[in-house]
């Protein structure tokens, strides 16, 4: 690991600055994916600002019927949270269908919407990679691509997001909140966060330098049937090869996001008026730009398959 | 071919090189920052915190892990370093309370904290009662991961207590229940390479008091 200063930012107002000033400067919030970049120099920040002492750690109702989820809620309190268990039960399943105990315990929201991609050439430093050192190549097009996206993808890069979480958040239309390095604030709606790679794989949010997520808010409970199932290699402790999370309404129609096939949980508003005819009309939407590898193909039928599975779960 | 003499030489020489390649880099690094006019050059930092008990002050290189402090600095080796990446469990401690991996957060971040390892939970001839089950049910072979398992173990009888949910939990509207489902998937951050598996869930479920 490259050697780093360290502080413990006071305000967000401070922290936001501090990164701003150093190009070289990020954020330490959970640190279980950051730190596991910088014992592989993948991230190289030549300075750390420690975040967790900036509280922004409280779940609280807004006026307007919705939840305020603070940015270093940790992935555990925010499962367990009485109130996102019962009117965003899609948001608590999708976390604790993510990582392992240990991790979700020190996991924030904030550092899960912006953990880094786990394709297995980006995590080689011996492969060329744009997103790791742009300009480089993309090894996994034509390399080994099981794990990789389908869809939203580019000639330069072929990787997905990996969060559990944003997808539930995606579906459930949440809007992140963050301070910018002049203390101007933003709402992003998730939609907008992660950009796609195009020529620019390395560019992963519309954040700029500086800017610190703050929260997250919920609109007010949508009500539905609440679903998240993640088809993985392994019943648990694996990242997903599809993921659906959804809320299904008693008419049939609802909000579908699906994770493991792009570089941003992937849903198409178009899609959902199109699920009362079943399972198959609603992926061949969701999936038209599709370009899978003769390795991921599958994941187009997995991605029909489970969403099935989840409509016939919802019809009960 | 070469000979054992031969081998022996290129492994010092291997090791003096990378020496010379961490020195080198450390100065670019500080070259770097001080370009920059960076006004904090910190490499180290204070940091208090209270370990199985007892207060402890230590002045640490910033990219100390939790896990390098215990290890290499407070010479308690029960934790052990497996994967060093946050895929095994095997670095698992107890922070106020709660399970983490210790490999995957530094040190520095742990000011005022309260950090219980396996030499925490209990001795020998004061055995924590987990600590108990394992050796009575033969919860592990190598031994490798044990300590990781016991501290994981602690803390997934406490966090179903305090009614935080799983992945197999049913209903997320009544509180999930001790079952042997529950401690499968709740212990599944902690690898076991011999496979004891089956034993360990026999020594979680007696101290949990609940029938296998
Ligand atoms: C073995 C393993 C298995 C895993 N399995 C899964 C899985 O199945 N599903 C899943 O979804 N995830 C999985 N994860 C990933 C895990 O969810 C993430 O590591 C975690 O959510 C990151 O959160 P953090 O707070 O630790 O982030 P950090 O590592 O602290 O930060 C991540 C990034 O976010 C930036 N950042 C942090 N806070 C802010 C802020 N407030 N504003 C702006 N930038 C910020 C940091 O600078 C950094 O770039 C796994 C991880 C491991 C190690
Ligand atoms: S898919 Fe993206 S992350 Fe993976 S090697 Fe190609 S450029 Fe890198």
């Amino acid at each position: 690991m490259r050697a780093f200063s360290y502080e413990r930012a006071t305000s967000v107002e401070a922290a936001a600055k501090a990164a701003a000033r150093n190009p070289e400067a990020k954020f330490i919030a959970g640190g279980t994916n950051i730190l596991d970049l910088m014992k592989l120099e993948i991230e190289q920040p030549s300075h750390l600002i420690d975040v967790n002492g900036l509280g922004l750690d409280t779940i609280e109702k807004t006026s307007d019927g919705g939840l305020r989820i603070g940015a270093f809620v940790r992935n555990t309190d925010l499962a367990a949270n009485e109130t996102v268990r019962r009117d965003y039960a899609l948001l608590s399943r999708a976390l604790v269908a993510g990582a392992s105990g240990q991790l979700r315990n020190k996991a924030t929201t904030a550092g899960n919407l912006l953990q880094r991609t786990r394709c297995p050439y980006f995590y080689d430093p011996n492969q060329p990679c744009n997103k790791r050192q742009p300009g480089s190549g993309c090894s996994a097009i034509g390399g080994f691509t099981r794990q990789l996206g389908v869809v939203g993808v580019s000639d330069a890069c072929i990787a997905t997001h990996p969060s559990d979480m944003a997808v539930a958040m995606r579906a459930l239309d949440a809007v992140v909140e963050t301070t910018g390095a002049t203390g101007e604030k933003r709402a992003i709606p998730i939609a907008d966060l992660h950009r796609l790679p195009g020529d620019t794989p390395h560019i992963e949010t519309v954040l700029e330098r500086g800017e610190l997520i703050t929260g997250v808010v919920l609109p007010k409970p949508a009500g539905g049937k609440h679903i998240y199932r993640k088809v993985r290699d392994r019943a648990s402790y694996a990242f997903a090869l599809v993921s659906v999370g959804a809320v299904v309404h008693p008419d049939g129609t609802g909000s579908i996001a699906i994770g493991g096939i792009a570089p941003k949980p992937w849903r198409i508003e178009a899609a959902e008026s199109e699920l009362p005819k079943g399972a198959r009309t609603a992926s061949a939407i969701l999936l038209a730009d599709a370009r899978p590898t003769e390795h991921n193909r599958f994941k187009v039928d997995l991605v029909e398959r489970t969403l099935g599975a989840v409509l016939a779960e919802a019809r009960g | 071919m070469p000979t054992p003499f031969n081998l022996e030489l290129s492994r010092r020489e291997l090791l003096v090189s990378s020496a010379a390649t961490v020195a080198l880099a450390g100065a670019a690094g500080g070259a770097r920052a001080a370009d920059r006019g960076e006004e904090s050059l910190n490499r180290s930092t204070e940091v208090s915190f209270e370990v199985n008990g007892e207060a402890k002050r230590l002045d640490l290189d910033n990219r100390t892990t939790l896990l390098d402090a215990l290890r290499e600095h407070l010479h308690l080796t029960g934790t052990k370093k497996g994967c060093d990446h946050g895929q095994c469990g095997a670095c698992t401690v107890l922070v106020d309370g709660r399970r983490i991996n210790s490999c995957l957060t530094l040190a520095v971040m742990h000011e005022g904290d309260k950090i219980t390892t396996i030499e925490g939970l209990g001795q020998p001839g004061s055995l924590h009662p987990m600590q108990a089950a394992f050796v009575k049910y033969d919860g592990f072979q190598c031994g490798y991961c044990t300590p990781g398992q016991i501290c994981s173990s602690v803390a997934v009888l406490e966090e179903i207590r305090a009614d935080i949910p799983s992945h197999v939990t049913q209903d997320l509207n009544t509180p999930a229940a001790i079952t042997s489902a529950e401690i499968r998937e709740r212990m599944s951050g902690n690898i076991c390479r011999c496979g004891a598996y089956s034993n360990i869930l026999d020594a979680i479920t007696e101290v949990a008091g609940v029938p296998a």
